[in-house]
């Protein structure tokens, strides 16, 4: 009688002792996370050498807080993968040290819009922010939500300092110094008229500043969200990524 | 074993009385004390964080928080100086469950609401978009539906379900006194904190893990409170077995607590601010989001409806469980192979391709179990099979088994990387999920609440099966409607994105292709409002079981009819 073969008689232990019930379950759920996601954390070749990469200056990290607020992740992804039709569409496939900052990541899963991952420069900020206000108004197939509120609403940055901190804490690479001045280096990366010495000092000279909203008296969410719009993809630089190079060998 | 007849699924046949055995009602009110303890204390550590805080969204969160916490304290006073936790210890606590009913139909047709509203945005947003109304975008409204479908239906669905089922295949009332009214309310609570927080702009941008550090902490809570209800209600059993059902309960509770846990563990901002940020970065946060957004299908909507289906299909037909050694081989092949499908979600991407490739294999090997598990399921009503004409609710339980079969065979194909080179980032995606959810989660949930009211309400049948007839037809529509406009939209959409002119050049503009799916679209619409429109059925058609007479002597037909003493079928 097939019931009494040793094998599923053994269960019946399991089904009369839930603690051991239990435990079965959490070994046996255990086993494929463990060993798909452990070592990404130590394999080298997980994430690219590339130069070019720095943490968000603070008006970005606003701005990709907005991003992340309004659930722009939800239709627009910031992955291009290596397909020769994406390559041409959305420019270089996306590295894996392109999000190395990321906190969480935001490649998405859908594309009710295009990809992002390389939308910096291409369009002006009038364009983005013609685009945001109502984005029938530049493209009228567009079935993109208008974001018209968030040129109308003051930045709140008063706690930036704390959000650089935090952002330390999980590992990414801001000084001391940086923290300290987060507060002017984003007044002076959104202001056309302060001096942006310390903000290129910390986050290098590619780092954009002026007024991205066109109202140059405040600092607006619209600011905040173009500002990081405007620097996506642009940080590496693709002459020191060699992608045959063993190391990059994934 | 020694004889078949000491197989579990006898278990089947256990009739549903509400007496558990004669022993003498005891007090239970000194245990409502420490909750009402605890609450009045979380209701001024919430009110003191409210003040101390400079944040508006965190307190927004904490006014939620402090008012359900007063609100908690109230309800408890007055049921602890009315008495009214004194309730009799030899019954089973159904109460709770008739809650988690009532919540499960209600949050249903909002998400499902909710759905249909940003269907339409997409089709046509020069309508449904308001620029003054961030919080009505697609962008807000989108994890609202998902998490209202997803945790708030189907959670409560779960929970009420699995309340039932372990009570009556354990023959032993809810362990914990009132501690399965604190899930049930703690739940909803955190339904209302994630739902309400993503409305104001409270995300930690994760698709389905969306709620930030303080819902998360608070949903923790509950589901460790949830795991001891359902464990403790396993250790007073008077069954020797555990039955099937309860392993899937089992297995959902405690993986959706190690998912919740690894995947949201965050750094808070301050202790006073809504905001936090990831311990991962990255590519280990997309491996850890998506091991964690994969297993919610796996765990939460698979393994805990599997729990539904072993329950009511055998139930409801009357019939064991086809195959014993099936249920365990499927069981634990399912639960060892699902954690290691997703990977299948990042193909492509810069997640290294040995995780990618092993998450394609496994998720092509898912096939077979989750195979097992409907076969398991449909053969179940051998002998049985003339009752898919003559009962209307085990059609659609058979019905979501199908669907189960067809998505858990769509999964793997889309699983394989020529083939997601193509559906991934499409509606083929979006297609996919629903036949999932709507066929088979919200098909199995809908039969297995349609079997429990009577029973629970103590009737001796639906008010109507012509309208449960109308709910079937009207969704089954609905959801093939739904799923071909999506087949459609998401293969057109992948072709166009890839397709070349005969001089070397993208073919088309991404808006372009944009506008190309605006027919499907519609179609989506309609499909989902078939789909909303059978729900509102089925609450009409439960509302009025309610309030027929009630047939406590008579008793409900499971009782009139004991099931058979199953036999294994080997």
């Amino acid at each position: 009688m097939a019931t009494s073969s040793p094998l599923f008689s053994k269960h019946a232990t399991l089904e009369r002792h839930s603690l051991l019930l239990l435990i079965g379950i959490i070994i046996v759920v255990s086993i494929g996370g463990i060993i798909e996601i452990a070592p990404l954390f130590y394999l080298e070749s997980t994430i690219e050498k590339v130069g070019g990469m720095r943490p968000y200056t603070p008006l970005e990290l606003e701005g990709r807080d907005i991003y992340i607020r309004e659930g722009c992740y939800l239709c627009h992804s910031q992955m291009i993968r290596p397909l020769k039709d994406e390559v041409e569409r959305y420019g270089h496939y996306s590295l894996a040290a392109e999000s190395m900052y990321d906190h969480p990541f935001q490649w998405g899963s859908e594309r009710q819009g295009p990809d992002l991952a390389r939308v910096g420069g291409k369009y002006s900020d009038a364009w983005h922010r013609d685009h945001l206000i109502n984005p029938r108004s530049v493209v009228p197939e567009s079935i993109m939500p208008p974001y018209a509120f968030l040129a109308k609403k003051d930045l709140d940055y008063r706690d930036i300092a704390e959000k650089l901190k935090t952002q330390k804490a999980v590992g990414v690479p801001y000084t001391d110094a940086e923290i300290a001045s987060a507060a002017d280096d984003l007044k002076a990366q959104a202001d056309p008229s302060a001096s942006d010495a310390t903000l290129k000092a910390h986050y290098g000279a590619k780092a954009n500043a002026r007024d991205y909203d066109g109202d140059p008296d405040r600092i607006t969410e619209m600011d905040a969200l173009i500002a990081y719009l405007q620097m996506l993809g642009t940080l590496v630089d693709f002459s020191t990524y060699h992608a045959d190079a063993p190391a990059n060998q994934r | 074993m020694a004889s078949p007849a000491s197989q579990p699924q006898r278990l089947v046949g256990l009739n549903l009385m509400v007496t558990i055995e004669s022993k003498p009602p005891t007090a239970r009110s000194g245990e409502a004390v420490y909750f009402l303890i605890a609450t009045v204390a979380l209701a001024l550590v919430a009110a003191a964080a409210t003040a101390a805080s400079k944040d508006p969204l965190f307190q927004f969160q904490g006014w939620i928080f402090t008012i359900a916490f007063t609100l908690g304290s109230f309800a408890l006073a007055a049921g602890i100086s009315s008495g009214s936790f004194n309730s009799p210890q030899d019954r089973y606590s159904d109460g709770v469950i008739k809650a988690g009913v009532i919540a499960t139909m209600f949050w249903g047709a909002a998400g499902m609401l909710v759905g249909c509203i940003i269907a339409a945005q997409l089709s046509w947003p020069r309508i449904f978009y308001f620029p003054d109304f961030g919080f009505l975008n697609f962008g807000r409204l989108r994890p609202l539906h998902t998490s209202a479908v997803i945790f708030a239906f189907g959670g409560n669905a779960l929970i009420a379900t699995s309340f039932w089922v372990v009570q009556r295949t354990c023959r032993a009332r809810l362990f914990g006194g009132i501690a399965p009214w604190f899930v049930f309310w703690g739940y909803q609570l955190f339904i209302v904190l994630a739902g309400l927080g993503y409305l104001v702009g409270i995300t930690q941008g994760q698709e389905y893990a969306e709620p930030e550090w303080a819902t998360d902490l608070w949903l923790a809570i509950v589901w460790v409170a949830y795991l001891l209800v359902f464990l403790g209600t396993i250790w007073k059993r008077k069954e020797p077995h555990i039955y099937v059902a309860n392993w899937f309960y089992l297995a959902f509770i405690v993986t959706i607590a190690i998912l919740h846990i690894v995947n949201n563990l965050a750094l808070p901002v301050s202790f006073l601010n809504h905001r936090s940020y990831e311990v991962w970065a990255g590519v280990q946060s997309a491996l850890v989001q998506w091991w964690y957004g994969h297993n919610a299908v796996g765990f939460f909507l698979t393994a805990g409806f599997l729990g539904m289906m072993y329950y009511f299909i055998p139930k409801r037909a009357e019939r064991p469980i086809y195959s014993y050694r099936l249920s365990i081989v499927h069981f634990w092949a399912l639960i060892f192979i699902y954690i290691w499908a997703g990977p299948h979600h990042l193909h492509y991407t810069a997640l290294p391709q040995w995780a990618q490739t092993l998450g394609m294999t496994f998720s092509i090997m898912l096939w077979m179990p989750s195979w097992g598990g409907m076969i398991n399921g449909l053969m179940t009503l051998s002998g049985a099979w003339d009752k898919l004409r003559t009962d209307p609710v085990i059609r659609m339980l058979v019905v979501s088994l199908a669907f189960y079969g067809m998505s858990t065979f769509e999964g793997p194909v889309m699983s394989i990387r020529a083939v997601n080179a193509l559906s991934h980032y499409t509606d083929w995606t979006i297609g996919h999920v629903h036949s999932g959810a709507l066929g088979w989660v919200g098909f199995v949930t809908f039969g297995s609440v349609y079997c429990m009211v009577p029973w629970l309400w103590k009737k001796d049948r639906l008010y109507s099966n012509t309208l449960v007839e109308w709910h079937f037809w009207i969704a089954t529509t609905g959801i093939l409607l739904y799923i071909s406009a999506m087949w459609v939209s998401g293969i057109m959409e992948g072709l166009m994105w890839r397709e070349y002119t005969p001089q070397g050049f993208l073919a088309y503009s991404f808006v372009e292709v944009v506008a190309a799916r605006h027919v499907e679209f519609v179609i989506r619409l309609g499909g989902g409002l078939m789909y909303l429109a059978g729900a509102l059925i089925m609450i009409y058609n439960l509302w009025r079981t309610v309030q027929l007479p009630s047939s406590e002597s008579a008793a409900h037909p499971a009782n009139a009819t004991p099931a058979p003493l199953a036999l294994a079928a080997e």
